[in-house]
Formats: C-alpha cells, structure tokens, sequence
C-alpha cells in the first residue's frame, strides 16, 4: 500500500525497487494498521459518542415513568429562557460588530500602508490568549470598583454605572471583545495572507473606484469566508462564555443554564444538547459558505477549545 | 501597462504607502485604544493590586509581597499545584489520543472519514463549558445513564473527582490535539516512508528518526496549547464538581464571589497574577513552535 502511493515528482529510486518480492510482507504490513485503525477509531467512537447517546436518554426516559419529550417542550416556556438567550444573541451581535469594526480596518490598514505596525497589532491582538478569563474577570472587576469608590464625583462614575446595566451589559461586550479579538484575528490574517490586497487595491483605484468602494466591493468580498469564521467563533465564544458573566452578576444564557439545573436537571441537559446541534449546524453553513471543504478543518482549528471553556 | 512587473508594484506600493502612510496609521489607533483600555487597564489592576496593599485608615498604598506569598502557600498553593497536575495529565493524555486518532483518519483511505472527524473535532473541541459538564452529569453522574446501566458505583468511579474531571477534560482536549496535530501528519510525505523502507528501515526506525522529529514541534506545540485550555478552563469545572477538586480557577472565584474572609480579594489578584505567569510561560513555548511546525503545513 505504502509502496503504491503515487508520487507528485518522478522519483527515480521507486522503479528500481523489484515489484513482486516486497508484496507479501506488504499486504501482511496493511492488513495491521486496518485492525489498529478500526481500534483507534472505534474506541475514540465510543468515548465520544456514549455521553451524547447518554445524555439524549437521560432528557426523555425517566426510570419507572417511560419516555416522554416534557424536557424539550418544556424549554421554551421555561421562566428566564428567552431572557437569557435574547440577551446572549444581543451580547453576540454587538460584540461581532465591535470586533470586526476593530479588527478589519486594523488589519487591512497594515496590509496595505502600515507594515511596520504589524508586530505590534499581532502582539495586541495575541496577548489576550496569556491572559485566562478568570483574570480577566478579577481585573474587570477591580477597576470596575475603582468606580463607586473613587469616581463617584466625577461623569466617569455615570460611565461606569452605563457599562453595569442590567438589561445590556456592555461591560460583557468589552470582555468579549477582548477574549474574541486572538481568534478573530487568526482567521482575518489568514484571510487577507490568502489574497494579494495591495495588488487588488491597485486595481480597484486604476479602474477609478474611490476607497468606499475599494473597501466595500472589492477587499470585504474576498475576506467572506474568514469575516464569517470570525463572526463563528465570536459568536460561539458569546454563547458559551460562563465565568465572566456569573462572575459579574449577569445572567446569559450559559449562566440560567446552571441557574436551571438545580431545580430541573432533565431539561439543562436537553438545552446542552441543543446547543451543540445548534453550533454543528453553524459549522456546516460556515464550511457551505466557504470554498470547499478545507474550511472544515482550518477555521475550527484556529479557535482552542478555550474559546468555549471559560 | 497591462502587465505589471514585479518590480513595477513594488515601487506603487512604495509611493503608495509614503502617500497613505499617516492615514494607515489611523485605522490602527482605535484597536490600540481599546485593548488599552479593556486589555490593558484590568490587566494592571491584577498586576498593582497583587503586589501592593492599601492601607485602611490613611488610603495610601504600599508595596508588599505579602498576597503573592500567601497565594504560593496552604491551600491556594494545593489549588495552583491541582491545576497543573490536571492540565498536566489531560494534556499528555489528550496529546496522544489525539495523535493516534489523527493518525488513524489520516492513513485512512477514506475521504467521508477524514471529513467527518474533522468537523466532528471542530464541533467538540468548542463543546466546553457548562454544556458539557451536563452532558457528563447525565451520562456518569451519580444518577447517570451509564452509572445506572453498567453500575458504575460499584467500581468505585466518582465523577466528581480528579479523575472524572481528567476523562471529562479529555473530551474537548482530545479533538483540539487531532485538529492540530492533522496538517502536520499530512506534511510526512509517503515518499519519505518509502524511501526508508527501501533503505531497509523498519517502521520503528522510520517513526524514531524520520517520523517524530518531524512532528516534534507540532506534538509539542499541541501538548502546550491543550495544557493552557485545561488550566485556563473553569466553566466546566465549576459547574461540574464545586469545590471538591483543588483548581485554582475555583479558588478565584470563591474569592471573588466573596464566599471567604474578607480581604481576600487581593490573594485572589496574586493567584490572577500566577496564573497569567504561568500561561504566558505556556504561549511562549507555543507561539514561536507553532511559526516553526507551520514549515511543514504546505
């Protein structure tokens, strides 16, 4: 098998090599791997579908009353629900706009006139992945106490109490925004490396398009793909994000989870299983949106599970 | 006109860029604004309150060693040496699932096996957080599925234990290592297993002295950045075992939400601190290995 690959380069040594005497041990050599393989895959099958299969039977069979799919219908009327999932998606939306209103011009600027600035953006943009959420979180709340303690005189201390709102928290907003911005950055930079944006730019400008159009027609378009990676991650990371948020005293939808499972476990399990349907199926759109399927694997693979545990 | 040199678009972007230069620099400046302010400002909170103390009566501030000491001892240093022990086997136990997983769907011939694990990867390796401890909590909990079906109990599984939490970490550790660890296995080109097979190495030498060393960078860089997930990691945990495990992650918390004496809350800042030094230390391995196992993602 190993023998038979078909080689990119002519490569003289393989010809030379005699075609019958190696072909037994190399079946026997083939046929190994098959068993190791089934093993390997069937294994890693088990362990990670036993808990999904698991957990899908704990939410409808309850031992000695049968099956029932109360935990799924129930959700939508449950106290808090929508609340929670409607700030969640406000929370996303907003910080999806901010970190790409961020990033975008950022990154294209240094692309295209600013290359010295370069290192200093990645190093901007990389540090917050030194920095786990739960600091994050207790620097935040340091500074965010600084406000009643020594601001309250001055407009800052207003500032501050906006930030705190109850209804929009925009204080979550900036903590998104900053754990997001490594992530979004990956996939932007990947993005614009993929295509020639001075070269396009130029362009653009010698066929008389001004710099709205440039922007808007011309490099946005063919930064689709990692725009909406970005968006992806960012919005998944919004969606899970628990730690800053509890600690914070607000209640996304990460957090009535856990709020909602003292009282009515089958049914946190249930919206634990929605929610990773939910995220597979963005994938998918996302891989649809991109070209062919090598999105699949590289834009996951630019987000570390860290952007959901937090 | 038409066709423009190599040569040619150097010198209009040259022009160009003299010409755009201040207005390039703009663009840059809200970004530096704003991770100034949201990175950069808490991120000195933790760093001045950790190492400063301020006194109750006269509202000055001194310097003292005294939070990062008390951080470094007792039960808070039982909590940062919990987490390493954690981060620790889930990553080197993650590493090499994951490798050996990669390894299988990458020799495989099949392309719907490839694709589907990868996607699958990409999905679990996302799959963190509070979700999954639920997920966990149905199937191995104490009233789990699995527990009920193949009485667990009985075997002396706890799932709210070290051990629950390393096989419910490895859930997610494992598909992020497949997802690394992918490009570079298809970066060992099947000609250099050939030709050491011709030069008659056995598949253990092959792996020792071509194989491996080509990974290492990658192997390593993977290990580094599933060690930051899990030491990093809260959600899971918090939700999951409370207290009963030692992570330093919990212990902030329980600082922060004030279920401890009081005053406790620049120990917590010292453990931030620590925290942050140690995954700093972690992405400095791994940022500048992942540049150099980029060599063989072609």
């Amino acid at each position: 098998m190993v023998a038979l690959t078909p080689t990119a380069p002519a490569d003289p040594v393989t010809p030379l090599v005699p075609e019958k005497a190696p072909s037994a041990p190399l079946r026997r050599r083939a046929d190994r791997p098959r068993v190791w393989r089934g093993f390997v895959l069937g294994l890693a099958g088990l362990y990670f579908l036993v808990p999904l299969a698991a957990s899908f039977v704990f939410t409808v069979h309850t031992p000695g009353q049968g099956i029932s799919f109360q935990a799924y219908t129930g959700i939508l009327g449950a106290e808090g629900f929508t609340d929670s999932l409607l700030l969640s998606l406000g929370l996303a939306a907003a910080t999806i706009a901010l970190v790409l209103l961020l990033a975008v011009p950022a990154l294209v600027a240094v692309r295209l006139g600013a290359p010295k600035l370069r290192p200093l953006v990645e190093v901007v943009c990389m540090l917050p992945l030194v920095v786990p959420p739960i600091a994050l979180v207790t620097g935040m709340g340091t500074v965010l106490r600084w406000g009643p303690e020594h601001l309250s005189r001055t407009p800052l201390y207003q500032t501050f109490l906006a930030v705190q709102n109850e209804s929009f928290p925009l204080v979550l907003v900036l903590a998104y925004t900053v754990m997001a911005l490594p992530f979004v950055y990956r996939s932007l930079d990947a993005g614009l490396r993929a295509v020639d944006v001075p070269t396009l730019v130029e362009a653009a400008r010698n066929c008389g398009a001004n710099w709205p159009q440039v922007i808007g027609r011309v490099v946005l378009p063919n930064l689709r793909t990692s725009l909406a990676g970005a968006a992806f991650l960012t919005l998944a990371l919004v969606l899970g994000e628990f730690t800053i948020a509890a600690l914070l005293g607000f209640q996304p939808f990460a957090v009535w989870i856990v709020t909602v499972s003292g009282s009515q476990a089958r049914m946190s399990v249930a919206v634990s299983i929605l929610s990773l349907l939910i995220t597979w199926a963005l994938l998918l759109l996302l891989s649809r949106a991109g070209n062919g399927s090598r999105s699949v694997g590289s834009v996951p693979a630019a987000a570390p599970a860290s952007s959901k545990e937090s | 006109m038409s066709v423009t040199l190599p040569s040619s678009t150097r010198t209009a972007g040259g022009v160009r860029r003299r010409r755009r230069g201040p207005g390039s620099g703009l663009a840059v400046l809200p970004l530096l604004l704003f991770t100034g302010l949201c990175f950069g400002l808490p991120f000195g909170a933790v760093l001045y309150g950790a190492v400063t103390r301020t006194d109750a009566t006269t509202g000055g501030s001194s310097l003292t060693g005294e939070h990062v000491r008390r951080s470094l001892q007792g039960p808070y240093l039982d909590s940062l040496a919990g987490s390493v022990q954690l981060s620790g086997l889930t990553a080197v136990i993650g590493s090499l699932a994951g490798l050996f997983i990669a390894q299988a769907v990458v020799t495989s011939r099949r392309q719907w096996l490839r694709s589907a694990t990868l996607t699958a990867s990409g999905v679990l390796a996302n799959f963190g957080g509070v979700p999954l401890a639920f997920a966990f909590i149905a199937t191995a909990g104490i009233s789990g599925v699995l527990t009920q079906l193949a009485d667990l109990d009985s075997l002396g599984w706890n799932l709210y234990s070290f051990t629950g939490l390393s096989v419910v970490y490895l859930y997610f550790l494992t598909p992020l290592m497949v997802l690394t660890i992918v490009p570079a296995l298809d970066g060992l080109r099947p000609q250099w297993r050939e030709a050491a097979q011709n030069t008659g190495a056995s598949t253990w030498q092959y792996w020792r002295m071509v194989g491996l060393p080509v990974l290492a960078p990658s192997l390593l860089g993977g290990f580094v950045l599933l060690f930051g997930s899990a030491f990093a990691a809260h959600a899971t945990a918090a939700a999951l075992v409370g207290g009963s495990v030692p992570l330093v992650t919990l212990k902030i918390a329980d600082a922060l939400s004030g279920n401890v004496l009081v005053g406790q809350e620049n120990v917590a800042l010292a453990l931030s601190l620590d925290m942050i030094l140690i995954a700093g230390l972690v992405m400095a391995v791994y940022l500048p290995l992942q540049r150099r196992s980029a060599r063989w993602l072609r």
